[in-house]
């Protein structure tokens, strides 16, 4: 299973965890990978934590478990970092990528479950607010993401944001959603 | 050839039914199938099939909708889960007593009660004796490739028996992955222009269906579907052949995993074969001989098939995702050992496990051959993996 990149997404309800887990395995996809994007259903309300999975591989994936031990965990709401250990089953050295605006060293202090992690932050939240119009950190993230692991390249999010959203955003938006991802790669720290 | 598309497993059963664009879609929603319906109202909406959609107030009348149309002569798809399927229960028996090719999609999920939306097999198992054909499918890509190849078998003359395809709820029909379909024309080309044998609505050669059929006749027919059945097996490998030569991807009654060598090997339906399989390749890797097997088919039963398939292994495990409630295993370790029985000389073990969506692991797998190995086998009764005691 080594040759599978595997990604869990933290958020709440209404963050857009889904969207954006479904989204990258399509990023991957066009890449000419295989992928798999799929959410944890439970209960759906709004603010409830939910996860998403990501699988990335050069070749088709078997597996159809969810994700334990991921490479790579994102997460859309620090609020969650009290409630849940987002490291949980993360690989020794894993990312973990999270949308807060609290300094790195305060969090590992504060969150032991991070130390040993490689821990990267941003403000997603103002990036989204600032771009889109509306703080749904989750396009912002993904930008964080290709920078701290390259699974996929930026200009294939971009492409992608396009394909996949001309129909369903008007063009203000569109364009908010690829400026907030170059941005959010811009300013995503750690490491 | 083919293109590649970024589906779920729902999305994929509904590109399936644009493609072929039949004659009538009856429809009612239930979760997880809601998605696979609601794609194709979109396609309806859109124009982009000529398919007469038809809402009705329940999945009894999606199910009877279907009937009265298949018998006039038209194209019938349909979808349902879990309790639609329950609901449409005495139509199921009937649909496939009257010999109409209809091929519905069944989303598996848990029967309630508890009430419960995720997968396991109790609903499509639950029918294993209404005389349909049962495919199951394994990903998404499967969801699309069977969805197309179920109209050419069920409408077969010498099969006309409805075609359950079935895959996980959530599990595949939530699951974005890459699918590649054919072209339009191509599936079009494949499934053919759909022209009953016996439409209701020719008046120039009456027919009658449904009809009273006492101590007369009623065993006849009966005889003659389970006739129909065994020929089924044949149409589906010949299907599946000419599948593979259009897209390069063939299909069996089950698929044979790196069981050639294997000392071990489980057998399981669905997604879990996947999963299996991501074990298989990493105890492989670790020099251990153990295989999977697929069944895409469960009726009609491949049993000398399977028995073949099994001849060289040392034990087999059985993996069940519906209880059945016998005492002894679940129904697809209760086809297997019969299957078996005075055929080969192997333990068969049955585990019973996922039921309402519990997850199954590759860590659960290896568990499995471990069990094999070391000779814990479970043959009087089903050992419940996964469950907390």
């Amino acid at each position: 299973m080594s040759n599978i990149i595997e990604i869990r997404w933290h958020g709440r309800g209404g963050q857009g965890a889904k969207t954006v887990a479904e989204f990258l395995a399509l990023v991957a996809l066009n890449e000419g990978k295989y992928s798999q994007g799929f959410p944890e259903y439970g209960p759906e309300r709004s603010g409830a934590p939910i996860k998403g999975y990501t699988r990335i591989s050069e070749g088709r994936i078997k597996m159809h478990s969810a994700i334990y031990h991921p490479d790579i965990v994102l997460v859309l709401d620090s609020s969650l970092l009290d409630s849940v250990n987002v490291c949980d089953g993360l690989k020794e050295g894993g990312i973990v990528i999270i949308n807060t605006t609290i300094p790195i060293p305060e969090l590992v202090k504060k969150y032991a479950f991070l130390n040993g992690k490689k821990v990267w932050t941003l403000d997603a939240n103002q990036i989204a607010k600032d771009e889109i119009g509306k703080a749904i950190p989750n396009m912002p993230i993904l930008g964080a993401l290709v920078k701290a692991s390259e699974v996929v390249k930026m200009d294939s999010v971009i492409n992608d944001i396009r394909e996949e959203f001309t129909k369903k955003f008007p063009p203000k938006i569109l364009e908010g959603n690829i400026k907030a991802v170059k941005r959010a790669y811009e300013e995503v720290s750690g490491g | 050839m083919s293109k590649m598309h970024a589906l779920t497993g729902n999305e994929a059963a509904a590109y399936a039914m644009k493609q072929i664009d039949p004659d009538v879609v009856p429809a009612y929603p239930i979760t997880p199938q809601t998605e696979l319906m609601q794609t194709f109202a979109q396609y309806v909406a859109d124009g982009a099939v000529q398919t007469e959609m038809i809402l009705v107030e329940s999945e009894h009348s999606a199910m009877s909708a279907g009937v009265g149309a298949s018998a006039a002569g038209a194209r019938v798809m349909i979808a349902t889960s879990a309790n639609g399927l329950a609901l449409m229960w005495e139509i199921v028996y009937i649909t496939a007593s009257s010999r109409l090719p209809i091929v519905m999609a069944v989303v598996n999920r848990a029967l309630s009660g508890p009430i419960n939306i995720h997968c396991d097999h109790s609903d499509s198992m639950g029918c294993r004796d209404a005389g349909w054909i049962q495919i199951y499918s394994e990903n998404c890509q499967e969801v699309y490739d069977n969805m197309v190849q179920a109209l050419r078998i069920s409408e077969h003359k010498d099969v006309l028996l409805p075609v359950m395809s079935t895959h996980d709820g959530f599990i595949i029909s939530h699951t974005v992955e890459r699918v590649d379909a054919l072209k339009d024309e191509e599936v079009k080309k494949f499934v053919g222009e759909y022209k009953s044998l016996y439409p209701l609505l020719d008046v120039s050669k009456p027919v009658t269906y449904g009809p009273l059929d006492l101590q007369d006749y009623y065993f006849e027919h009966k005889k003659q579907q389970a006739e129909a059945m065994k020929i089924a097996k044949r149409v589906i490998l010949e299907v599946g052949e000419e599948y593979g030569k259009l897209s390069g991807r063939s299909y069996g009654l089950f698929d044979e995993y790196q069981t050639e060598d294997a000392e071990y090997i489980i057998i399981a339906l669905g997604s879990t074969a996947g999963t299996a399989k991501a074990a298989v390749d990493d105890m492989r890797a670790m020099g251990k001989k153990v295989g999977v097997i697929k069944l895409r088919v469960f009726r009609p039963f491949p049993a000398p098939e399977l028995v073949q398939a099994l001849s060289n292994a040392k034990a087999v495990a059985v993996l069940d995702r519906s209880e059945g409630f016998s005492g002894i295993g679940g129904p697809l370790f209760q086809e297997v050992r019969s299957a078996l029985y005075r055929k080969a000389d192997m333990p068969v073990s049955g585990y019973v496990y996922g039921l309402g969506g519990r997850d199954i692991t590759p860590e659960m797998i290896a568990g499995v051959f471990g069990d094999l190995k070391e000779g814990r086998i479970h043959e009087d009764e089903a050992f419940h993996l996964g469950v907390r005691e």
